[in-house]
Order: C-alpha cells, then sequence, then structure tokens
C-alpha cells in the first residue's frame, strides 16, 4: 500500500460519519463543541461509577435495600450523573446468580457505565445467554452450581440492569474505594463474580 | 400494583397482577417488535410492573406511542422454554413485556 | 427471515463467546455522541434506530461493525424524518471525499 504518511483515507461509513455531522452543524441542529462535549461525557462513564454504587451497597446495608427498590434514585444520592436512566439492581444471593443480556440488540447502563464490550454485543452471546447460561458463563471461567438458580434477564425495555454481586469473604473492615476497587464490570453484566486479591 | 418507575403519559389501565400466569401471545406480524420471538407462545408469571411507557412499535413509526402501555417483567421457568434445557429446574428468564402482548394463562 | 427477523437471534445457536474488546476510535464516538444529543432533542427515538438497524440486510447485519451500522441507521432515521435529504447528502459526501484527498 502506497505509504500516505499520517493521512489515511476516510472509510465509506467515516465518510457518512464526517458528511452527517457537517451537515447537521450547517443546518445548526448541533455545534461541534456540543459534539466534542458529549464525546468527553461519554469518556467519563466508566464501569468504576457502578463500583462505587456496589461498593456503598456492600457497606451500608440501608443503602443496598434502597439501591433495590430504585436503582436510579440510589445512583441520584450519590450524586452520579445518569439522565434518563430507569436503573434495577438484581442482587446475587447464595441462591440466586443474576446476569444480564439483550437478545434484541444491546441494550446496557451506558449511562452509568460507560459504552458495554463488544462481546456483550455479539451474536454468540446474544443468541446463547438465554438459552444456554451455564455454558456462557463456563466459558468465562464461572461455573454455577446446580443448587444456585440462574436468573438471566433480558433487557427488552426501558429498564436497564446492574447486577449487585455477593460481597466476597476476606473484604471484612475494608474501606469502600477499597471494596470498589474488586468490582469489576464484568461482575455487574453477570459474568463473573468479584475476587479478593 | 405500584409501579417501579412512575411516569405521567396517559396510560391504559393495568390488567394483570404480581403473580399472575399469562401467556405472550404466539404471533408474528411485520414492525420493531420488542417482544422476543423465543418467548412467544410461552407462559409465565408476573413479577413486578415496571410502570408505563409509550409503545416502542409506534414510536418507530414516528408515531407518539401513546396511550402509554403497562410494560411488565414476566419470569419464565427455563426448562418450560428450551425443551433441551440443561441447567437447573429452578433456573429462569425474565423478560420485559408490554401488556398489549400477554393475555390470561 | 420475514417471520422472525434476523436480528432476532435469542436461542439460536451460536459459537463460543470471544471475550473482544476494543478501544473506540474517535469516529464512533463521534456517532455515539449525534445520536445522544439527537434523541436528547427528540429528533430521533431509539426506536427508530433500532427498527432501521433492524431492516439492514442480514449480510450487512452480521459483517458491519456496531458503529458502522449505527451511522447507517441514523442516517436513514433524518432522512426519514426529512431532517436532510438524499441529494444533500450525496453532495455533501463528494465535498468531503474531494476534500479528503
Amino acid at each position: 500500500m502506497k505509504d500516505q504518511g499520517k493521512y489515511q483515507p476516510l472509510t465509506y461509513f467515516q465518510l457518512m460519519e464526517t458528511s452527517l455531522r457537517e451537515l447537521l452543524v450547517e443546518k445548526g441542529l448541533v455545534t461541534d463543541e456540543q459534539v466534542n462535549a458529549e464525546v468527553a461525557a461519554m469518556r467519563a462513564r466508566q464501569p468504576e461509577r457502578g463500583a462505587r454504587v456496589v461498593a456503598k451497597a456492600w457497606a451500608d446495608e440501608a443503602f443496598r435495600q434502597r439501591l433495590l427498590k430504585n436503582g436510579t434514585a440510589a445512583c441520584e444520592e450519590l450524586g452520579l450523573e445518569i439522565p434518563g436512566l430507569r436503573l434495577v439492581a438484581v442482587e446475587n444471593t447464595p441462591q440466586v446468580h443474576n446476569a444480564i443480556v439483550c437478545t434484541l440488540c444491546s441494550c446496557y447502563p451506558r449511562v452509568l457505565l460507560g459504552i458495554p464490550p463488544d462481546w456483550y454485543k455479539s451474536r454468540n452471546y446474544r443468541s446463547r445467554m438465554v438459552r444456554e447460561p451455564r455454558a456462557v458463563l463456563a466459558e468465562f471461567g464461572l461455573r454455577i452450581p446446580e443448587s444456585v438458580q440462574i436468573r438471566v434477564h433480558d433487557s427488552t425495555a426501558d429498564m436497564r440492569y446492574i447486577v449487585l454481586p455477593m460481597r466476597p469473604q476476606g473484604t471484612e473492615g475494608w474501606d469502600e474505594a477499597r471494596l470498589a476497587a474488586i468490582v469489576t464490570r464484568d461482575a455487574m453484566i453477570g459474568v463473573a463474580v468479584p475476587k479478593v486479591g | 400494583m405500584k409501579p417501579q418507575f412512575a411516569t405521567d403519559y396517559p396510560a391504559v389501565s393495568t390488567r394483570f397482577k404480581v403473580g399472575q400466569r399469562v401467556r405472550v401471545r404466539k404471533t408474528a406480524p411485520l414492525g420493531h417488535i420488542r417482544t422476543p420471538f423465543y418467548i412467544r407462545g410461552h407462559v409465565g408469571e408476573i413479577e413486578r410492573l415496571c410502570g408505563s411507557f409509550p409503545n416502542p412499535e409506534e414510536l418507530a413509526q414516528m408515531r407518539d406511542g401513546l396511550p402509554a402501555q403497562p410494560l411488565y417483567r414476566v419470569r419464565f421457568k427455563q426448562k418450560e422454554v428450551w425443551p433441551d434445557y440443561r441447567g437447573a429446574d429452578s433456573d429462569v428468564v425474565e423478560i420485559e413485556i408490554f401488556q398489549h402482548w400477554l393475555e390470561r394463562a | 427471515m420475514i417471520e422472525r427477523s434476523h436480528h432476532d437471534m435469542g436461542g439460536l445457536p451460536a459459537g463460543k463467546v470471544e471475550p473482544t474488546e476494543h478501544d473506540y476510535p474517535d469516529w464512533e464516538r463521534r456517532v455515539d455522541a449525534m445520536v445522544q444529543l439527537l434523541r436528547g432533542r427528540g429528533r430521533i427515538t431509539v426506536d427508530e434506530l433500532r427498527k432501521n438497524i433492524e431492516a439492514l440486510p442480514p449480510e450487512a447485519y452480521d459483517k458491519l461493525s456496531y458503529y458502522e451500522k449505527w451511522i447507517t441507521s441514523l442516517t436513514q432515521t433524518l432522512l426519514q424524518r426529512g431532517v436532510i435529504t438524499t441529494e444533500e447528502l450525496g453532495r455533501k459526501m463528494q465535498e468531503v471525499e474531494k476534500r479528503k484527498r
């Protein structure tokens, strides 16, 4: 391929994006500043925000109850900016393991956790998670005993889901920041569980 | 039944109660539909009333989707949904389904 | 393929879940940003976006990346809404292409 230095030709879709954006700016529907600000806002949305919510639920029983009753209100209590999010937290217990999927597209609590990973949007995850959750979880290295009920949540409408994992043994006396550090995005989707050390 | 997320759209009245057995209508019309194919015709139990929301089938066609339809979380036993389900008998799948896709079981 | 739409895949046989991730380049993030801005201003709904993604030919649905599908759907939605016309878009694309050479 001819060396063109830093210049890379636009793909058809990149051309569409540039063209659409310029048209929208010319028509006064958006400005470049607004687009850049929105990009920055989305970059700032990372799983750590959800981890804070989980850590607080582990440390504060009354907060945990409020989180389970209304996930949106609980996040707002922590000052998290989550415009339009209707959040439902589902709790793992010794009897129940929860996992989230959107079979129809890729609904995910983006405004809390950020953009979902590629695999969450993939055909293989979306097709198989509702039908053979135990096999899919095993591919992620998570084996759930038969004595534990698996609840798969297919987000088909306006609610968005986050799994509240069980607090692992060996975290007694930890402060919230230390607890939050072991809560991964995958644990909040339900394909992993938090681990100590 | 108190919705988990109250909205103030003009809404159709709620027909179903928590714990009630309902069947997902078995039909395959054209259009944008948020009731997955795999669950149609199956019987589950109302787990909660999520709230009432404008109909996405109508919103997709650039109409306002009003009056809002009650949206329920419905719980289904996996072994009843998939004939060859390999997992615990207690395993479930929970899906949000609009009232107009449900009938009494 | 009509009775059951290609996107409605829950329960269909499929392969191993490959835990791939990628860091989204700026152009993809701008697609995401435009969608959020236009939704927030009531210019489009997520339902129209989904409908237009579902309307992609099955091969395109499978082969295009997530944001390639979104930019296609966003553009279709704005065309349907009359926010842009095909002619305007075509002329703008020609202009941008010339500029980038």
